[in-house]
């Protein structure tokens, strides 16, 4: 900014130029807070960035408005929301859209001048925005920012030109910008502005002298503002006043009001400690032997001024250096303890978080018993907890009046976990007693041996891992190197219990545990090599997905990706198209991946909803967005003629996307079954289990339903045999049913689920980078391999007879799932700091800005989150899995395990529908377990390091950050074993349907 | 017939850790700035080396190794050629293995590669010795009911430690302490070389207590 230099070098007595620090965080909302309340910020307001609320403390607009200065506002429409009717006059212009960099600053300019020269106006205040904007959108180093620095420039000096005797301009930045141009975090980047003042006649006695202030903190622009207009300083300010803008002795010649140096600093001392009284008799949260000190100093300074001003005398020098030490040493304490915390409050929280994961614990090993016992008093549980928050209500408001609803909750939240805990411990000494043969297995969960097992240790080392803020910063490499860690335990257990390589291979090894293993060596060297393989994937794709991280700024040594900047900011073309190619070929893999996995089980050969959106709505969908980020991709100036196309295309293309999400979420939703059925003898294309024909048993024999056969080959074969087996039983085919519903189908859980997940990534792929499509293709990999590991080894197990029964997902993968999940957040770009979250989201196929705050807060949630959700969602699939793969060789294992059943992969679940429901539940407690624990160990990092140094840049935004994934997770958690439920019934209605015809 | 062999190899473990202890003192009075921080890569490669040459010298001395069905020198020779070719693959793999778990790829290549011999010679080599170069034997070892004999269990024992050891080296690498033993691959050498000594004390006494239970099938 040449205007500032020019300046003060021809004119050193009328302008000065300084450093201008902000308080973190450095959002603009919290800024202009700081800058008309003169308080510091609380962290917790940041998050309200969007949904900024009226300024409720005492402020300068406020106070000019007492006193009836006509206040002009024009620029960001942040200020007309926080100080709504305040303003004389007000022309404010949105500001949410990132993309616009010219609408504020040019309406600005058109009212700005004229505004200057009209007489209608005591305080003008215009924030421009364009360069905040052009530094979100392009980066601190690009041209367009260029432009819009020389803009600005040239409007200082033509503002300079234009003032007035009587008035102060004030030029500064709410904040600073980092590297990429963001904002609201604490490095100096961001922290530091400029602060330049001017008036039109000589202020200042001459050049800056040795004595003025280096950085000027922002918070101390308020005071001097008060006083310097005549009205009273804010009440929370807790700032300085700068000594320069006033005159040394007496009262001044002309344009500033009539306050000495030391008058000013005077006021200024008296209303900093009335505050401070006030708030630390309010808050006691200021350590008292400071507050001791500082209130002797006060009183010590305050006779000593007193004495002086009685006598007349002219004070000397050093009262005011110690004015001066007293405001700083305030300000210093302020900003220490500045958080308020109630530690009660917290302990309670904490205390009801680690009951919760215990519960899901609980919850967890105790599946099976709690879907047995109907007696289980749960509807007794809700009712007393209800009960005892409605009694804490009422004790409130008998004792103090007033009813603070988060004690109801937590009361509530209380009783009914402790409540649910004392029951689960009755019922496991009842069942316990009652049958003796299970008690040693079901009770095996609380020996230290099951506690100490890897998975739950890794889940350990996660929890610890949170307390350290070294391990936040890299905690991407440090989930990366736990997955590992615990993918590979999984090849190395099996090794250990013998089951990795085939039992007869070795004549030298013992006899094993099974009396005969009856698996083929060829099966178990298939799987395990399939193992060793999915192992291999997983681990590369960890690998590579570590290119795709960002970088927090305690990193200094980082780059961040690549990729995570979107196309339009790539300069070289030749990059960009190579970016471009990349992206859409890892599109393109992951719906060909997809479909040739539905295909593979044969999914994809009905009518119904799901398969429609299969075979039309995904590809479709992945075509929408290779459109559209080439469309966006595409270089402003190079097709002039076809702007006005591009941009209706910017608008429509990724609003068809969202209509063909939601439409292709809907039918799945509505018609989740994959079934083929055809009831009608004239087709011969009946493939829906046979594309690859899993091979089931041929017939054998004529049955009395025997031309229903040649009708439906494949799963009427199955149906028939079962009805055999009903007649020889002699029930009738209604009763029948569950015996029916065992057969065919192969995948008609996993197939809607798995679209679903499919479906819902290209979503959320949709509101990243274009780059990330690379990282989501890794993420499709990474929960292949997880799923066809587990799958594997599980089928291991059940090759030699290990398998316990049941459905039940051990804790390893769901523990890897978990880990996955949190990698994924990392590897799509996602920090936990506030300034990395993806505000361009906000903008996907609304490059116009929003109206509300609904839909752009929503949009920030999903990309943010998008691998909390895909992975949440997909969870069940873990259920699913080893019975989907199952066909691929373990018949054997099972045909001597299970008498001579073949593979009927899920079907399986409808066969015990009690251990079904188990391990869904039993699954889901476990993912919560995990999830809740990493929230309880944020909490922890948050509420122990309370007064660390790195609280506010590393562990409250982890926490916050933490618990919003925590809920995301728990909502989508719910919407996947929802829509199982919804196959359930579905698949439920379907049998229903069927079995009259067969019958007939 | 047990207690000759615990003692034997209690004996054969302590001169090996002597040996270790002499590759870190010796060559701090002969060459002149060696220190274990400092000039890590020498003190990797000296203590590799003194393992290496005392273990071989040992296993051979004693005879441990699997008896040869031939004795001609051809086959004794394509058995030297064949344990140091899987050595050499072991280094390589241990490198690539530390690579995928988060080691820079180009920057430290050599450091890797020296962390990648050292964890070879302290498993790579006992494997070798103990069991010759036969891959399909040393799957075999680390199972539960793999060991046939004292010295396979050790093996188990030492292997695992000294792994489980790398593995917690890794550990304290990312925190902010400005340590000068958590530059790569420090930690994680001296991490390897904790848990290779403790293993070293583990194995026989751990062998002592449990010899009623340690039933070998074939010997
Ligand atoms: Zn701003
Ligand atoms: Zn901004």
């Amino acid at each position: 900014m040449p205007a500032f230099e020019e300046t003060c070098s021809s004119r050193p007595a009328q302008c000065r130029l300084y450093p201008f620090r902000a308080d973190p965080p450095t959002t603009t909302m919290q800024r202009i807070k700081g800058l008309t309340t003169g308080s510091l910020p609380t962290f917790v307001d940041m998050g309200s960035n969007f949904a900024s609320r009226a300024i409720s403390d005492d402020n300068l607009i406020h106070q000019f408005g007492q006193v009836g200065k006509r206040v002009v506002f024009m620029g960001d429409d942040t200020w007309e929301s926080l100080f709504p009717k305040k303003f004389y006059r007000s022309l404010p212009f949105p500001s949410f859209n990132v993309h616009d960099l010219h609408t504020v600053d040019d309406g600005i300019l058109q009212n700005l001048y004229t505004t200057m020269v009209g007489d209608e106006w005591d305080v003008l205040v215009a924030h421009f925005l364009g360069v905040d904007h052009c530094g979100h959108r392009f980066g601190p180093d690009h041209p367009a920012m260029a432009d819009k620095l020389i803009q600005m420039d040239g409007v200082i000096r033509s503002v300079i030109n234009h003032i007035e005797n009587d008035t102060l301009l004030v030029v500064m930045g709410d904040h600073g910008m980092t590297e990429t141009g963001d904002h609201g975090g604490e490095s100096q980047k961001e922290t530091d502005a400029t602060l330049f003042l001017y008036s039109a006649i000589p202020l200042f006695p001459g050049p800056p002298s040795q004595d003025e202030p280096d950085v000027v903190p922002q918070i101390n622009l308020v005071p001097t503002l008060a006083l310097l207009l005549g009205v009273p300083i804010p009440y929370s300010s807790v700032g300085q006043v700068l000594l320069p803008l006033f005159p040394e002795f007496g009262p001044a010649q002309g344009a500033v009001a009539g306050l000495s140096q030391l008058e000013a600093l005077w006021i200024n001392t008296k209303q900093v400690s009335r505050f401070l009284v006030t708030y630390s008799a309010l808050a006691k949260d200021i350590p008292s032997e400071s507050l001791a000190v500082l209130q002797h100093q006060y009183e010590n300074l305050s006779s000593e001024y007193l004495t002086f001003t009685r006598e007349g005398r002219s004070p000397p020098r050093e009262l005011s250096l110690a004015l001066q030490a007293y405001l700083t040493s305030v300000q210093d304490v302020c900003r220490a303890t500045w958080a308020r915390f109630n530690p009660l409050k917290m302990a309670a929280g904490l205390i009801i978080l680690a009951l919760a994961c215990l519960m899901c614990f609980t919850v967890s090993e105790m599946s099976s018993v709690l879907v047995r016992e109907n007696n289980f008093r749960l509807r007794a549980t809700v009712v007393v907890a209800l009960l005892v928050g409605v009694c804490v209500a009422a004790g409130q408001l008998l004792s103090w009046g007033y009813v603070e609803l988060a004690w109801c909750m937590a009361a509530t939240a209380f009783t009914s976990e402790l409540f649910f805990l004392c029951q689960a411990l009755q019922s496991k000494t009842s069942t316990g007693v009652k049958n003796e043969a299970k008690a040693p297995k079901s009770a095996s969960w609380r020996t230290p041996r099951y506690l100490l097992s890897p998975p739950l240790v890794v889940t350990l080392l996660r929890f610890a891992s949170m307390l350290s803020n070294s391990y936040v910063i890299t905690e991407g490499q440090v989930v990366t190197f736990l997955l590992r860690s615990l993918a590979l335990y999984i090849p190395l257990r099996l090794n250990w219990d013998g089951l990795l390589l085939p039992a007869n291979q070795d004549p030298s090894k013992p006899a094993s545990l099974l009396p005969s293993p009856a698996s083929p060596p060829s099966t178990v060297r298939k799987e395990s090599s399939t193992l060793v393989a999915f192992f291999a994937l997983l681990v590369g794709s960890l690998y590579l997905s570590l290119f795709f991280h960002g970088c927090r700024e305690e990193q200094h040594a980082c780059q961040p990706s690549p990729f995570l900047s979107s196309l339009a900011r790539v300069k070289d073309n030749q990059l960009k198209n190579i970016f471009y190619v990349l992206s859409v070929s890892s599109l393109a893999v992951w719906t060909y991946l997809l479909r040739k996995c539905l295909q593979h089980y044969g999914n994809l050969n009905s009518s119904g909803g799901t398969v429609f959106t299969a075979r039309w709505i995904l590809p479709l969908l992945s075509v929408c967005l290779g459109l559209h980020w080439a469309v966006s991709a595409s270089p402003e100036n190079s097709f002039r003629n076809l702007s006005e196309l591009i941009k209706l295309a910017q608008i429509f293309i990724p609003r068809a996307a969202y209509c063909l999400l939601g439409l292709g979420l809907a039918l799945i939703w509505l018609d989740p079954l994959t079934v083929f059925v055809k009831t009608r003898p004239a087709s011969g294309t009946l493939k829906n289990l046979s594309v690859p024909p899993p091979r089931y048993r041929a017939s054998t024999g004529i049955s009395p339903q025997a031309e229903l056969h040649h009708l439906i080959p494949q799963i009427y074969q199955r149906m028939r045999r079962s009805l055999d087996d009903g007649e020889t039983s002699g029930a009738s085919e209604v009763d029948n049913r569950p015996a029916v519903e065992a057969y065919g189908l192969g995948t008609v859980y996993s197939a809607p689920l798995l679209l679903f997940c499919g479906l819902l990534g290209l979503g959320l792929l949709h509101l990243h980078p274009e780059g990330m499509a690379l990282s989501f293709l890794l993420l499709l990999f990474e929960m292949g391999a997880l799923l066809h590991i587990h799958a594997s080894s599980t089928t291991l197990c059940d090759l030699r007879g290990v398998y316990s029964g049941g459905f039940n997902v051990p804790w390893t993968p769901v523990v890897l799932w978990s880990l996955a999940a949190t990698q994924f957040f990392h590897a799509t770009g996602h920090l936990p700091t506030f300034s990395s979250i993806q505000w361009e989201a906000a903008f996907v196929g609304f490059p116009g800005g929003h109206t509300g705050t609904f839909l752009p807060a929503s949009l920030v949630t999903l990309n943010t989150f998008a691998s909390h959700i895909l992975f949440a969602v997909g969870c069940p699939l873990l259920l699913f899995w080893p019975l989907v793969c199952e066909v691929r060789g373990s018949r054997a294992g099972k045909a001597s395990g299970e008498g001579g059943e073949d593979a009927v992969m899920e079907m399986r679940l409808r066969e015990k529908p009690q251990l079904f429901s188990s391990a869904l539940l039993q699954l889901s407690a476990r993912y919560l377990f995990i999830l809740g624990l990493q929230v309880f160990a944020s909490v922890c990092a948050a509420a122990i390091l309370r007064r660390h140094l790195m609280v506010w840049c590393v562990f409250a935004p982890k926490f916050m950050f933490e618990a919003s994934g925590f809920l995301v997770s728990c909502v989508s958690l719910l919407l996947g074993v929802s829509l199982v439920l919804r196959v359930d019934v579905a698949v439920g209605h379907w049998f229903k349907r069927l079995v009259p015809d067969v019958s007939r | 017939m047990w207690d000759h062999e615990i003692r034997a190899m209690a004996s054969t473990h302590a001169i090996i850790a002597a040996s270790m202890l002499m590759a870190t003192v010796v060559p701090a009075a002969l060459v002149p700035g060696f220190s274990v921080y400092g000039t890590h890569l020498l003190w990797i490669y000296s203590v590799s080396g003194a393992v290496a040459a005392v273990s071989v010298a040992i296993f051979w001395l004693l005879g441990i190794s699997p008896p040869t069905r031939k004795h001609t020198l051809g086959y004794k020779l394509s058995r030297l050629f064949r344990s140091c070719l899987y050595f050499f693959l072991s280094c390589m793999f241990f490198h690539i293995v530390v690579v995928l778990y988060g080691a820079p790829l180009i920057d430290s290549a050599l450091e890797t590669f020296s962390l990648a011999v050292l964890l070879s010679s302290l498993t790579t080599l006992r494997c070798l010795c103990v069991l010759g170069p036969n891959v399909q034997a040393w799957i075999r070892v680390f199972s539960r009911h793999g060991a046939m004999s004292v010295w396979d269990t050790c093996l188990q024992i030492t292997v695992a430690l000294t792994v489980l050891g790398a593995w917690m080296g890794a550990f304290p690498i990312p925190l902010d302490w400005n340590r000068p033993w958590q530059v790569w691959p420090i930690s994680c050498s001296l991490g390897a070389v904790f848990g290779y000594l403790s293993g070293l004390v583990v194995a026989p006494t751990w062998i002592h207590y449990h010899r009623k239970q340690l039933t070998y099938k074939c010997k």
